[in-house]
């Protein structure tokens, strides 16, 4: 029986390659899903895990707490110098307090922070997860009769999803005084009207976006930093590989979904 | 007590398990004997519901493992205990901890009972006192023995044993095998035992199985092994490098490999 033998072109081959991974992508997206929602049914589920969402949310929140206070100030503090130095140019540095707030509790508060969380405990969940696959801890807790998805995987999506917020808000508030410190303080705007505007020009409207944005991030950053970590390929470089990707595709899809959710908040 | 009919395992297109029957008996020791890479700790993952088959049943009782629901597997397993590899230790938690942690999860008894049966298990594998110490400041063998420990905790009806004494000094060895032995006589415990150690396999187990390529070569009691007829058999238990068992993996020609002949792999300077 003679083979039939097609040689391929090279368009032909690249298109075969974007699909292979375009359908590899698909294929990722799902068992994520999947996953994260499946860990996610079992909160009511028995044994009730609350001591480990609170140890988890204090590990990975407070432990988080440092950078995002750091990014905070240094964030508001840079929109400060940059707002004056563009208000200034149109005599209307008194918006500078509306300026700061609006940007940080819009968009650079629930991004940034959703950033650092990322850097410091997405890849810390990540690399966990995957050191107790190789080592067998997940098989082991399994072989305990303990479901490693309601003990490894939920506390820590769950401790995500309110850790964001919370993290957010502080980023937030850091932000906007640091901004005032700058700009009324080392800049000489006036303390009135940079609390004035601030207050005028921020609605609710703008707080409840960034908040939907900050779960949202937190959301998306548990379900991706767990799946990473529980399906990493069980050896040194799998883990390295997987702690690498869940960083990278955290932040793409945090970048992605801020457009998205920007276009419906405006 | 547990059964697997025609049970196949795949990764990929290599078959770590042909399509094989076992048959492990009740409250008995059976040890799965095999060199590296012949579907041992495959099979015994399979026996513990940790992989899922390619192809078969795992009976236990009337019960198939492949069909079961997780929350049916989980019940299953608060009456089994495993002993990995590399022990698998939880590394955030400490020696009493590890050892403690299917009490704590399975029952509700006072931290007083559960202090004096850690202290039992602690004591069998000769490590009581160091309830205290993490997993990363123990030697191999000791993790080994907390593995044990834990694994005996909850008086477990059957226990997995993943190469329980590979790794270990001739004194824990022993040990580890008196104690498989001790522990699986007295509380009626089936014991499942995946070792390439012989003596070891021989002295404990009241039935073997001998797998070789993911197939069973052969199946008895220790002295029907010793007695064997089978070279390959033969070959295994005296560790022959030369047989029926080839020690050489490679599919090519030496020669050509080092003269760099057409179609042989060429290292690149």
């Amino acid at each position: 029986m003679s083979e039939l033998t097609i040689k391929q072109s090279g368009p032909a081959i690249f298109l075969g390659r974007l699909g292979r991974s375009t359908l590899r992508g698909c294929e990722q997206l799902g068992d994520a899903t999947m996953l994260g929602f499946h860990a996610l049914s079992l909160i009511f589920s028995k044994p009730w895990q609350g001591k480990h969402f609170v140890l988890q949310l204090y590990a990975l929140g407070v432990g988080s707490l440092a950078i995002i206070v750091i990014t905070g100030a240094f964030t508001g503090m840079v929109l400060a110098l940059q707002g004056y130095y563009t208000l200034a140019k149109f005599g209307s540095e008194s918006l500078l307090g509306a300026g700061v707030g609006m940007s940080i509790i819009r968009e650079l508060g629930p991004v940034l922070g959703a950033f650092m969380i990322i850097g410091r405990a997405g890849s810390s969940i990540t690399a966990e997860i995957g050191i107790m696959r190789v080592t067998e801890q997940t098989d082991a807790l399994e072989m305990m009769a303990v479901n490693p998805k309601q003990r490894i995987l939920l506390p820590r999506i769950v401790a995500v999803i309110l850790a964001v917020p919370l993290l957010v808000a502080i980023f937030d508030v850091v932000g906007i005084g640091t901004g005032y410190i700058v700009g009324v303080e080392l800049l000489g705007v006036n303390p009135g009207a940079y609390m004035a505007e601030l207050v005028a020009k921020i609605s609710m409207h703008d707080m409840y976006g960034g908040w939907v944005k900050s779960v949202v991030f937190g959301f998306l950053i548990g379900i991706i930093c767990t799946y990473m970590g529980y399906r990493a390929v069980p050896t040194t470089e799998g883990v390295a590989q997987a702690t690498t990707q869940a960083v990278v595709i955290s932040s793409v899809c945090v970048l992605i979904i801020d457009y998205i959710l920007t276009s419906f908040f405006l | 007590m547990i059964r697997a009919e025609r049970l196949s395992k795949l990764f990929g297109d290599v078959a770590a398990l042909s399509p094989t029957d076992v048959h492990i008996r009740s409250g008995k020791i059976t040890a799965i004997m095999g060199g590296s890479g012949s579907g041992k700790t495959t099979l015994l993952r399979l026996l513990a519901g940790l992989e899922k088959p390619s192809s078969g049943h795992i009976w236990y009782g009337n019960e198939d493992l492949c069909t079961i629901s997780d929350k049916r597997l989980y019940q299953l397993r608060e009456s089994m205990g495993m002993l990995f590899q590399y022990s698998a230790l939880l590394n955030s938690l400490n020696v009493y901890d590890n050892v403690a942690f299917p009490l704590h999860e399975h029952t509700d008894l006072d931290e007083a009972v559960i202090r004096t049966m850690v202290s039992m298990k602690l004591e069998q594998v000769g490590l009581r006192g160091f309830e205290h110490l993490m997993p990363s400041e123990l030697s191999g063998g000791m993790a080994k023995r907390v593995a044990f420990a834990r694994a005996i905790a909850m008086d477990p009806k059957i226990v997995f044993f993943d190469e329980p004494t590979s790794g270990l000094d001739p004194i824990s060895s022993g040990v580890i095998s008196t104690l498989i032995k001790d522990t699986s006589t007295k509380n009626r415990m089936t014991s499942i035992v995946v070792t390439h150690d012989v003596p070891a396999g021989l002295s404990i187990a009241d039935h073997i199985i001998l797998l070789w390529q993911g197939r069973i070569i052969a199946e008895g009691s220790p002295d029907e092994i010793r007695h064997s007829t089978d070279e390959r058999v033969q070959q295994f238990l005296e560790g022959r490098p030369d047989g029926p068992i080839p020690f050489s993996r490679s599919t090519t020609s030496y020669i050509d490999d080092l003269t760099h002949k057409p179609g042989t792999v060429r290292l690149e300077s």
